[in-house]
């Protein structure tokens, strides 16, 4: 008998990917990214690209000849037009070939990619993308956020400063490049309250020292203190749980610096550190399909009519019955 | 003179018969610049943060001395209040907690085990992880941890809870609106400090 296989759809911001999974491997991916032409994400604008490349992307998938027993989508976080345009695919293909609609949390997502990836079982997690900075770890049937940022997320920021020193979206991998260069640190605001971190505060301030000190100075500094934040409320989550993994996630989660920071830490405090291959850490159409498989092993199915996107949908409201 | 070690994520605290002596240790991730500021930084803030909340009526260890990266301080000897809880010290934690929210501090870590009972009276310890704010959620959060632990070790922690909040709105006029946000706080689920 063919094992379960469940196609699932991304589409809650700049990523819009397809994939047909089942739990030992990926049969179909199909991805068109939205690029914007200036700026960052406009959401009209990615939603609109998001309806015209969605039956090709679902149809190249579908081509690859495998089948599936469901289908999944990103039901939120995201931007609104995105997650509403994704949501009608998803229903249209699950009343077609009469199929279960599972809606799938994207942060939730994240840290099962991960943990399918990597083979880690029970991690702190470190999932950092544009819209989003959060520590989570499992405790008492779902994943409990410890810290997240209080504005913005990392990538967001990140992005919001390469766009200040005139680089092209997306500005993370450029800001990377940039710092590797870079000698002297300069001071910028390090902001941790308990377990939360805050963001904009630091750009600000990044903004202002681009003025006076080298880019690459500055990326290097911006780095090494943004980081240092995440890391420092990666390590508390890590003392107060007692868990010995730390597992990262989320497209900012493939910064080689930032994984060579947490490493350090878990080195020091003798935990293990995971992160999954590259392609995994932005967002895809295989991290919901697999997520949507777990669902869909424990009946977490939607109707249509009670299929809403919901934009601000937090990772803690989804049960996790199998971990 | 007796010494032995806690260790903390941030912090390794040295107990002496007459002091503490607590010294944040370097962090290999960080850059050394970055590294040095923030231990100072935060050294510094502790050792201030300490006399605020004393000054506001709170119970404290005495600082001693300030270096750059360690504290040093009085000892208290005496009961952790999660010892020897009763409704009465957590109507006076309550009413601690209240002058120190009052006071626009937030001591972040609000357990059991960092209030010390001492001859009836009790001592809040480790601001390591204290600032200063006057957000709603904020000092929500403060008396949830401490609701918490009530919670994961007493069998009595609704009446335990009660006590406590009954301390909390005399000393604190904003008391009630806190409340409630506590109860949307775990209603949320969302628990930012796990204790055991």
């Amino acid at each position: 008998m063919q094992s379960t296989r469940v196609l699932g759809i991304e589409g809650t911001a700049w990523s819009l990917s397809a994939a047909i999974v089942d739990r030992d491997k990926v049969y179909a991916e199909a991805s068109h990214p939205y690029v914007p032409e200036t700026g960052g994400i406009h959401p009209m604008a990615a939603a609109q690209h998001h309806a015209n490349h969605v039956a090709r992307i679902i149809r190249q998938t579908l081509d690859s000849g495998h089948s599936f027993d469901g289908v999944a989508f990103s039901q939120g976080p995201g931007l609104g037009p995105c997650l509403r345009t994704v949501a009608t695919a998803a229903r249209a293909l699950s009343l077609a070939y009469d199929v279960p609609l599972i809606g799938v949390n994207h942060c939730v997502a994240h840290i099962e990619v991960g943990r399918w990836q990597t083979g880690c079982h029970d991690p702190v997690v470190l999932y950092v993308s544009g819209a989003n900075s959060q520590v989570l770890a499992f405790r008492r049937g779902r994943y409990r956020i410890f810290g997240e940022t209080l504005d913005i997320g990392i990538g967001n920021a990140l992005d919001k400063f390469g766009r200040h020193l005139g680089l092209q979206h997306p500005g993370g991998p450029k800001i990377e490049a940039l710092a590797k260069e870079g000698t002297s640190y300069i001071d910028l605001p390090y902001v941790v309250k308990g377990m939360d971190l805050s963001f904009s505060g630091m750009m600000s301030a990044a903004k202002e020292a681009a003025a006076k000190h080298s880019k690459e100075d500055v990326c290097f500094s911006l780095q090494e203190n943004a980081f240092a934040m995440l890391v420092e409320v990666t390590e508390r989550a890590l003392a107060h749980t007692g868990k010995g993994e730390v597992l990262i996630g989320g497209g900012v989660g493939a910064n080689m610096r930032l994984q060579a920071m947490l490493e350090a830490m878990c080195t020091d405090r003798g935990a293990r550190f995971y992160a999954p291959p590259r392609r995994y850490f932005g967002d895809n159409g295989a991290m919901i399909a697999y997520t949507g498989l777990l669902q869909l092993e424990h009946d977490m199915t939607l109707d249509v009519s009670d299929s809403a996107v919901n934009p601000t949908f937090r990772p803690d409201e989804v049960d996790i019955p199998w971990l | 003179m007796a010494v032995s070690e806690v260790r903390g994520a941030e912090a390794v605290v040295g107990l002496l018969s007459d002091r503490v002596i607590k010294t944040r240790v370097p962090k290999s991730y960080r850059v050394r610049e970055l590294d040095e500021r923030l231990r100072m930084e935060r050294t510094r803030a502790e050792a201030k943060i300490i006399s605020e909340a004393r000054r506001l009526g709170i119970p404290t260890p005495i600082v001693y001395d300030i270096h750059e990266f360690s504290l040093e301080m009085e000892r208290i000897w005496g009961e952790p209040i999660k010892h020897v809880i009763s409704l009465g010290l957590s109507r006076s934690a309550g009413v601690l907690v209240g002058r120190l929210h009052r006071g626009g501090l937030i001591h972040g870590d609000l357990t059991t085990s960092n209030m010390i009972v001492k001859d009836d009276r009790i001592y809040l310890i480790d601001f390591g992880l204290s600032y200063w704010d006057m957000t709603l959620e904020s000092r929500g959060v403060d008396v949830h941890v401490y609701y918490q632990t009530l919670i994961s070790s007493h069998e009595n922690h609704k009446e335990l809870m009660a006590a406590f909040a009954d301390g909390y709105r005399s000393s604190f006029p904003g008391a009630e609106e806190v409340l409630r946000r506590v109860k949307e706080i775990e209603y949320r689920g969302r628990y930012k400090v796990e204790t055991l």
